[in-house]
């Protein structure tokens, strides 16, 4: 028998990795000084946060003096559109974002729009690539900033970040990418990517929540949002989280470490996942991308004629943690975003679950999923009056 | 979140299924929505002896079914027209705010239903 609870929601956060508990563990009590003090305390804490900046440096090709610890992703996201559209303003209030991007990104770019800056949207197809062709034919010459992420939360796909960045750079426009889901997944050197600006969290990678990073290329003009102390070179205020940094910085080099092994092996389950839920659950649609470019972590369907909420709470009365893109689950009373971006009816966007999974699952836990699966979705549709009046509806 | 009861009813939903022959039947919502609740009544001198629901929704919207069916049982046909939201959202011990609409789904579809019988029963 399997054992229960089964944690299959690695897209929503990670368990902290026991290295990097033990790394961080005596910065809470013993070297607690504040980074910014200039007695030994201080000094004792400004080293651990060097090293552990040259460790992510490193694994990402930038400088030491190029990465800004924040928050986590939504700051480091904020801060790159934010801070590069308002430093840039002088040369072009025009920025380009794709529809699929978090929501850190969405809505701080409807807040630049009521500061008057005009936003225009990526177009994806039905798997969720950007369309190259579209996005050089709304590039300007007053676009000042190009946001794509590496890689989407709901529906993994891999996005072209190296071709999006040239054409931003052919038109003399910066590049962000938001790499939280990708950051120690993928290879992220921003060399090789071509990008001036990058995001990366924490908790995703098995490190500890309310750490994250932005790269910001030695150059690349941006406002600081959060004003205040020294700290960050003065770009970012606030006391330095040094402990949250130091297990940030362990998590990342574990994962980077690793990184080949942890995406075999993920891959792995997630296909056997997607092959058994398409071979044997009736009317279900993946979303997102078949194999290809696709995160290793993410499997997500949309199960015809029932709604998501009630599968995840299915689910997770038979011990299976996972997410859903209905209205239902996000507490609004639209579905997901990203599911629309893509092009899917209303009605399956309801009907959606995100499985993500990690290097510590197995595949017994996949088999007894599939079978739990199986059984949730029949019972639902036992109970949906859709699923008798399949012949009278219209589906996709 | 959903408190223990709401959770409780929707493992175990009861009046699940339809009624052949269902005197009243109501249907309310859209997929699109998100919600759609049907309900079948079996009316006999006016009261309700049977109700059964099919419904496409979250666990709230499944929760609230199986309550409102399990309350009209016995009931009058005018008594459960009198039948609100919050009655049913009271019996389940409370919904989450975001969830109060699935209620007010449940008492519409069994208005409909009780309409649904009464122009059957004019005709």
């Amino acid at each position: 028998m399997v054992k229960t609870p089964i944690y299959f929601d690695h897209a929503a956060t990670t368990p902290l990795c026991k290295e990097a508990f033990d790394k961080m563990s005596p910065y809470f009590t013993q070297i607690f000084g504040n980074a910014n003090s200039q007695h030994m305390f201080g000094r004792e804490a400004v080293k651990a946060v060097d090293e552990a900046r040259d460790s992510i440096a490193k694994i990402i090709n930038c400088k030491p003096n190029e990465l800004y610890f924040t928050s986590g992703g939504t700051e480091a996201d904020n801060w790159a559109l934010r801070g590069v559209a308002r430093a840039n303003a002088n040369k072009g209030k025009h920025v380009i974002i794709s529809p699929i991007e978090h929501a850190a990104m969405l809505v701080t770019a409807k807040a630049l729009e009521k500061d008057g800056f005009e936003i225009s949207y990526m177009k994806v197809d039905e798997e969720g690539f950007v369309d190259l062709e579209h996005l050089k034919t709304i590039i300007r010459p007053d676009t000042t900033l190009v946001c794509c992420m590496l890689a989407n939360n709901e529906v993994g796909t891999i996005e072209p970040i190296k071709e999006i960045a040239k054409i931003a750079h052919d038109n003399g426009s910066l590049m962000f990418t938001d790499a939280v889901q990708a950051a120690g997944v993928l290879k992220t050197d921003v060399k090789e990517l071509g990008v001036d600006l990058m995001s990366m969290s924490g908790h995703k990678i098995y490190g500890p929540k309310g750490i994250g990073a932005l790269y910001i290329r030695n150059g690349v003009k941006v406002e600081s949002i959060l004003t205040g102390g020294h700290q960050e070179r003065m770009k970012r205020g606030g006391t330095t989280n040094v402990p949250a940094i130091v297990g940030f910085a362990e998590a990342f080099r574990i994962a980077d470490r690793d990184r080949e092994k942890n995406f075999e092996y993920v891959c792995s389950l997630r296909d056997k996942f997607i092959d058994r839920i398409l071979a044997e659950v009736p009317f279900v649609k993946l979303n997102g991308p078949r194999k290809e470019n696709r995160l290793p972590a993410n499997a997500d369907f949309s199960f015809r004629f029932i709604e998501g909420e009630s599968i995840l709470f299915s689910l997770d009365l038979a011990g299976i943690a996972v997410s859903s893109g209905s209205a239902c689950s996000s507490g609004s009373l639209e579905p997901s975003h990203v599911l629309m971006a893509l092009g899917l009816p209303e009605g399956l966007a309801h009907g959606s679950i995100r499985f993500s999974f990690g290097k510590h699952n197995t595949l017994e836990e996949i088999d007894y999923a599939v079978d739990v699966v199986k059984e949730a979705v029949e019972k639902l549709r036992a109970m949906s009056p859709l699923f008798k009046a399949q012949g009278d509806i219209k589906y996709v | 979140m959903y408190n223990e009861k709401v959770m409780d009813v929707f493992k175990n939903p009861k009046n699940v299924g339809e009624i052949e022959n269902a005197d009243g039947v109501g249907l309310v919502g859209n997929e699109n929505c998100g919600d759609i609740m049907q309900i079948f009544l079996k009316i006999e001198n006016d009261i309700i002896v049977d109700a059964k629901f099919k419904t496409f929704g979250c666990a709230a919207a499944i929760a609230t079914s199986s309550t409102a069916t399990e309350m009209v049982k016995g009931m009058t046909v005018e008594e459960a027209l009198k039948l609100t939201n919050r009655r049913v959202v009271e019996c389940l011990g409370g919904l989450p705010a975001q969830k109060l609409h699935c209620s007010v789904l449940a008492e519409e579809a069994i208005k409909k239903a009780i309409e649904d019988y009464q122009s059957k029963k004019q005709a």
